[in-house]
């Protein structure tokens, strides 16, 4: 199983991570799903970080944003497949907050780590469900690049 | 009467992998009681032992969160919509699992 992303949109979301530096930049990855467990991100929507209190190590989505790209991505026939954020000045490694925070399974958490408003790392990691507990799973980035991309919007 | 309900990604295994559910009720709480019902193995996901809603689970009628308006006693009707959407947060918090 892998996220795919086209090298436009991952490059747009790190650039997100540059620009918020030294706060962390979150947002939503909408695509689809395929049958073998794999993600395509066709989208990534940029949101504002509602931890104003500490946003240099914490982030929250609004929910209300949460319902729109939803309603959005469902009427272009897609779906939420997963978050992205940043960490400025951390690893591009998933935290106990993160996992402690983290709800939607199946779905990828990708996080960039910028370090000096330059964004280094970017990983995925795939919230699982063990039994009542929960997981990260490291996901492979499956990247694509743009003349895909452009075949891909002809269609 | 029966109200639409958008289940998002993370529920659907719960679900029969249906996206979109249409229950009776006529409240958000009947609704999402119905909603369980027909699928039982869904309500460790919406609600805890106590019987409320999880603290990270925002249900929304329409563009509205309920615990503004009269959280499971809202009235619904038949043209509304109720979104279930799982809270988006997280962080590096002081610490990451290297």
């Amino acid at each position: 199983m892998a996220l795919i992303i086209f090298t436009p949109l991952l490059e747009q979301l790190r650039q997100h991570g540059e620009q918020t530096y030294p706060h962390e930049c979150c947002g939503v990855l909408v695509g689809e799903f395929d049958e073998a467990g794999n993600k395509t991100v066709k989208s990534v929507v940029a949101c504002g970080n509602t931890r104003t209190d500490s946003p240099h190590n914490r982030y929250h989505i609004s929910p209300i944003e949460l319902v729109r790209i939803q309603r959005e991505a469902r009427i272009a026939g897609l779906d939420i497949v997963g978050f992205y954020h940043s960490h400025p000045d951390h690893p591009a490694q998933w935290s106990g907050t993160d996992l402690a925070e983290a709800h939607w399974t199946g779905c990828s958490y990708v996080i960039t780590s910028v370090e000096k408003r330059k964004a280094v790392l970017t990983n995925s990691f795939l919230l699982v469900e063990e039994g009542e507990s929960k997981q990260f799973a490291n996901e492979a980035i499956d990247l694509r690049d743009a003349i895909a991309l452009a075949g891909d919007k002809l269609r | 009467m029966a109200i639409k309900i958008l289940i998002p990604t993370p529920l659907r295994p719960y679900t029969g992998k249906q996206s979109t559910a249409e229950v009776p009720g006529q409240t958000v709480g009947e609704a999402l009681t119905n909603l369980v019902s027909q699928h039982p193995d869904l309500k460790r996901h919406l609600f805890g032992e106590d019987g409320k809603l999880r603290s990270y689970v925002n249900v929304y009628l329409n563009d509205d969160d309920i615990r503004y308006l009269a959280k499971e006693e809202t009235p619904a009707k038949e043209t509304d919509t109720i979104t279930i959407v799982p809270s988006v947060a997280g962080g590096a918090g002081d610490d990451c699992w290297l």
